[in-house]
């Protein structure tokens, strides 16, 4: 059967007022209790809806830090914007792959960067770990998206705690201006509760991942 | 599968996040963490600190322009993108990416042991080594650093016994005799940043011709 241009305005209607339910979902599950951040929100109605809004908001809020950051790493003010810009279109095209549950907004811009930076200067690009991903109909857990909210609250006071000199160190090594024999094992950081906590979102993943594979 | 017990140095972790290893590592890193939630978790651990000093950081004031064009993009194709290599047999996606999707080639070094170089270049090589049951890796040093991460098949030398998804990080201190163990061939992946030394005279003037 052909389908009509009616028919398919409908069909593109119902899903997009099946991804507004969900967000209000996502939104209420985790909400009851306690907020997430302004960023979470927005992402993943970005994520969900395809809310410009939205993406208007993470904008603002990301770009000119994103800008400041690559400049932080030794590029031309013309140059980072044309990164800001590759980076913030990959945020909204691939806004499939963000999951509260294992990553924060920040540390997910701060992977593409580094990929899209790595692709710039290696013609073969960056050797990435196999994707693992939920599948669409999958019920966030509101208690483990709490949990990273948290965690990433600690991990920002963390850093502002540290001396300067430390500071300038851990900024110089996630800024690509480090080898791994010049980063020491000890950062300064507290990540062992964070890395139990992803632990955990990963886990479930698996379990779910097994559970499709294996029926 | 039994756990797997050896892990990336916390260094390694950090370097891959921030994406100043050298290719060779950088795939063996990619390729054990498909393998290993432990060390998915440290990657994304990392991450999240990158993310954390970028959100944290100096923010600097954007041309005018920049915000209306981005947005005015949105409706616009979405880039061309690499798609992510998938596992094949033992071989995990990275390794599948480094082999451009195709079978391994193996290259015989005598006594059954094969090589198959997915890179070779000034910041070092990666090559698939396959080793079959009992056999031993002849005696070497090394000028810089060598990872060997477990495919298939398990291996020993004198540090400890490796399975799948175990990965060895070696330096110039450790002189060492892998022999692979019984049951399946080992498959291991295989990076160096400098040529191996070997002791014994034969594979020495092998060397050159394998580029091992």
């Amino acid at each position: 059967m052909l389908m009509t241009a009616d028919m398919a305005y409908d069909t593109g209607k119902a899903q997009t007022k099946r991804l507004a339910r969900r967000v209000q979902r996502d939104r209420k599950a985790v909400t009851d209790g306690q907020d997430m951040t302004d960023q979470t929100a927005w992402m993943l109605a970005v994520r969900d809806a395809r809310d410009k809004a939205a993406f208007a908001r993470l904008f603002d809020f990301y770009a000119p830090r994103l800008k400041g950051f690559v400049m932080r790493g030794g590029m031309d003010a013309a140059l980072a914007e044309e990164i800001v810009q590759d980076v913030m279109l990959t945020v909204w095209h691939k806004a499939a792959q963000f999951d509260p549950e294992r990553a924060q907004v920040s540390g997910w811009i701060y992977q593409i960067t580094r990929n899209r930076q790595i692709d710039t200067i290696r013609r073969t690009g960056r050797a990435m770990p196999e994707e693992l991903k939920h599948e669409d109909d999958h019920e966030p857990d509101a208690g483990q998206v709490l949990a990273m909210e948290q965690e990433a609250g600690k991990l920002k006071q963390a850093l502002s705690r540290l001396k300067p000199e430390q500071r300038a160190m851990i900024e110089k090594a996630y800024l690509g201006d480090l080898t791994h024999q010049e980063i020491r094992d000890q950062t300064g950081l507290p990540l062992g509760t964070i890395k139990s906590r992803i632990r955990l979102g990963l886990d479930r993943l698996r379990h779910e991942l097994k559970e499709l594979r294996e029926p | 599968m039994s756990e797997i017990t050896h892990h990336i140095p916390e260094p390694m972790l950090a370097a891959y996040a921030a994406g100043t290893l050298p290719p060779v590592f950088e795939t063996v890193v990619a390729t054990h963490v498909s393998m290993c939630a432990t060390c998915r978790a440290g990657m994304q651990a990392h991450e999240m600190a990158g993310g954390a000093v970028l959100e944290e950081g100096g923010a600097v004031d954007l041309s005018d322009a920049l915000k209306a064009d981005v947005l005015a993009l949105l409706d616009g194709p979405a880039p061309e993108d690499r798609p992510a290599p998938k596992r094949k047999g033992i071989y995990p996606g990275p390794v599948m990416a480094a082999l451009k999707n195709r079978e391994p080639r193996w290259k015989s070094l005598g006594m059954g042991v094969r090589q198959s170089i997915l890179m070779d270049g000034p910041d070092g090589s990666l090559r698939l080594l396959y080793i079959p049951p009992g056999r031993a890796v002849p005696d070497h040093g090394h000028n810089g650093i060598e990872m060997t991460l477990v495919l298939q098949g398990s291996f020993s030398d004198e540090t400890g016994a490796f399975g799948v998804g175990d990965l060895e990080v070696a330096d110039e201190e450790l002189d060492h005799t892998p022999v692979a163990g019984e049951g399946l061939p080992c498959i291991c992946l295989a990076a160096t940043d400098a040529p191996l030394r070997f002791h014994s005279v034969l594979p020495r003037l092998l060397q050159p011709l394998f580029r091992i």
